[in-house]
């Protein structure tokens, strides 16, 4: 499936996936990179070094902040794969960028494409936001 | 997309290092957007005051280096430390230290420090109509959806990008055919005495949220009896825009923009119709608590921060009467609305009570928990959504007076009648 990269680059890893949209902010813990949101269906995984996929960001604009601090400290997803355009999680990969000259992945994907991304998935995410397995 | 000669001179850098850095992400962030053009604001929210760790300093003092300066007035949201007052509290002076560092950077590109979560509660309250670029979920959802200001969901870090070059991405819910309702949410046979109870509106905002993720909401078939308050209204949006991605909601008959069902919709059809019933609220009162039993060690009140209304309702409550020994009594609010209420004489009651109060931040921006501190009691389902993960504390939730009523008693009170089966 391909994608629009709306911050383009290449990532290959695990996938961590929900239908549920989550606020970093009170979320995800940027020391570890755990999904620490208790309401949230993926408390207490780990989205660190995974492909993170979620239908959107929602709540705190200080999602993007702790997105940004997360990618400082080594412990952001690899890769975001959202349904749609989110502009939270875009912006903080936009200014990691500048700020830290790490790109992290973000690419939206059609309705349909993003039904068929699954937790446990090994995925490569290309520069063209093309998304194929690679197990 | 389309640059003007201005946007170009801002981009180029004629006009300046922080200028040429803020443009160049408005401009990427309105590709990503599919904007046609950048527009005029005239008015910011910095949500980026929050001192989250090392990188959101880096970033304000990256900008303050650049000599940024903000081209519009903006009003700074809480900051991750309240300057006076965090000796009191277990704040390491590390974190005290660098939060201080992030509101000396913004302070000086020029904003204003209000230091609040609300600043639509201050002289800063934008107007019908005004083209904003605001930070902040809550403050997004009262300046669009009550006042009528025009504001896209901005995160932090774009917010003071926007502020420096006073131009946003012509989108989304600055232009008025997007402010149209898609969906509607209608109260079927919610009685009075549930929507008259002060709990309703957090409750039903958590509901709302969780509904709408991030369309705009039309909001129907409340009692013709009930007029919320502004601080209702807070309550409603905050909640809203925590457990959803709400940036708009139209409220029939309250709202600027929902003199009717039909022009809440701009005389459009709803994508979707949706009822909420009295169970359905009082199963989201229920999700809005995480902690087992009714042991309490601490009452947190104020998000959004505390106004001066809110004051007025809370010093009767605790006149003449002491919080329990073993229960922490926090109200979260600003400096200034913290010196409104000294002024009007409502912080007496609120001291002989052994209230505390914090100000220019809140309990989840800035590392205040007591030890020992394990399960907290709230009116704000903000505070309630957010506690669980950031304090790791479990919550209770209640209105103002069972938060009062439970604070005396040293354990959880019941619910009011109307939340009862």
């Amino acid at each position: 499936m391909r994608g629009r990269p709306l911050v383009a680059g290449t990532a290959e890893g695990t996938v961590l996936a929900a239908n549920e949209p989550l606020s970093f902010w009170g979320g995800y813990d940027q020391a570890t990179g755990e999904i620490i949101d208790r309401r949230h269906p993926l408390a207490g995984q780990c989205a660190a070094g995974r492909i993170l996929a979620l239908p959107m960001s929602r709540g705190s604009s200080t999602t993007a902040a702790v997105f940004l601090e997360s990618v400082r400290r080594g412990t952001s997803p690899a890769a975001v794969l959202t349904n749609g355009v989110d502009t939270f999680l875009t912006l903080a990969a936009i200014v990691a960028e500048k700020m830290y000259s790490r790109t992290i992945p973000i690419v939206a994907l059609e309705e349909a494409d993003f039904a068929q991304i699954e937790s446990g998935q090994q995925l490569r995410i290309k520069a063209d936001g093309t998304v194929t397995p690679s197990g | 997309m389309q640059l003007t000669p201005h946007d170009e001179d801002l981009l180029s850098g004629r006009a300046g290092e922080a200028a040429a850095f803020a443009m160049s992400i408005i401009v990427r962030m309105g590709e990503v957007c599919g904007a046609e053009g950048l527009m005029d604001i005239t008015q910011a929210h910095i949500d980026s005051t929050i001192y989250t760790g090392e990188a959101t300093l880096e970033f304000a003092e990256r900008l303050a280096s650049m000599d940024a300066r903000v081209a519009v007035p903006s009003t700074m949201n809480v900051s991750g430390v309240d300057e006076h007052g965090w000796r009191d509290w277990p704040v390491p002076a590390e974190w005290a230290d660098q939060a201080y560092r992030q509101m000396v950077a913004y302070q000086g590109m020029g904003c204003i420090p209000t230091w609040t979560c609300a600043p639509y509660q201050t002289v800063y309250k934008p107007k019908f109509g005004q083209q904003i670029a605001w930070g902040e979920s809550n403050a997004i959802a009262f300046a669009n959806s009550v006042l009528g200001a025009r504001t896209e969901r901005y995160p932090d870090l774009m917010d003071i990008c926007a502020a420096i070059t006073a131009r946003v991405p012509a989108v989304g819910l600055h232009l008025d055919e997007n402010r149209a309702g898609q969906l509607l949410l209608e109260l079927t046979g919610v009685p009075r005495e549930l929507q008259l109870d002060d709990a309703f509106w957090p409750v039903f905002g958590h509901v709302v949220g969780q509904r709408a993720r991030d369309r705009v909401v039309v909001i129907d078939g409340l009692d013709p009896a009930v007029r919320p308050a502004e601080d209702d209204l807070k309550a409603l949006g905050a909640g809203a825009a925590s457990s959803g991605a709400v940036a708009l909601f139209h409220l029939v008959g309250v709202t600027p923009e929902a003199p009717t069902r039909a022009a809440a919709f701009q005389q459009r059809q709803p994508e979707a119709h949706e009822t909420v019933s009295t169970a359905e609220l009082r199963a989201a009162r229920a999700a809005l608590n995480t902690a087992p039993g009714n042991t309490l060690d601490m009452v947190i009140l104020g998000s959004p921060h505390f106004s001066l209304a809110e004051f007025r309702r809370l010093a009767p409550l605790v006149d003449g009467k002491r919080a329990h020994s073993d229960v922490v009594f926090l109200v979260t609010t600003s400096r200034i609305m913290r010196q409104l209420a000294d002024e009007a004489g409502l912080l007496e009651p609120l001291q002989r009570f052994g209230a505390r109060i914090t100000v220019d931040t809140c309990i989840l921006a800035t590392p205040m928990k007591p030890d020992g501190i394990g399960t907290l009691m709230t009116n704000s389902a903000k505070y309630a959504y957010y506690s669980p993960g950031l304090l790791n504390a479990d919550v209770h939730f209640g209105g103002m007076k069972e938060c009062v009523n439970s604070a005396i008693a040293g354990r959880v009170a019941e619910p009011s009648r109307a939340w009862r089966d």
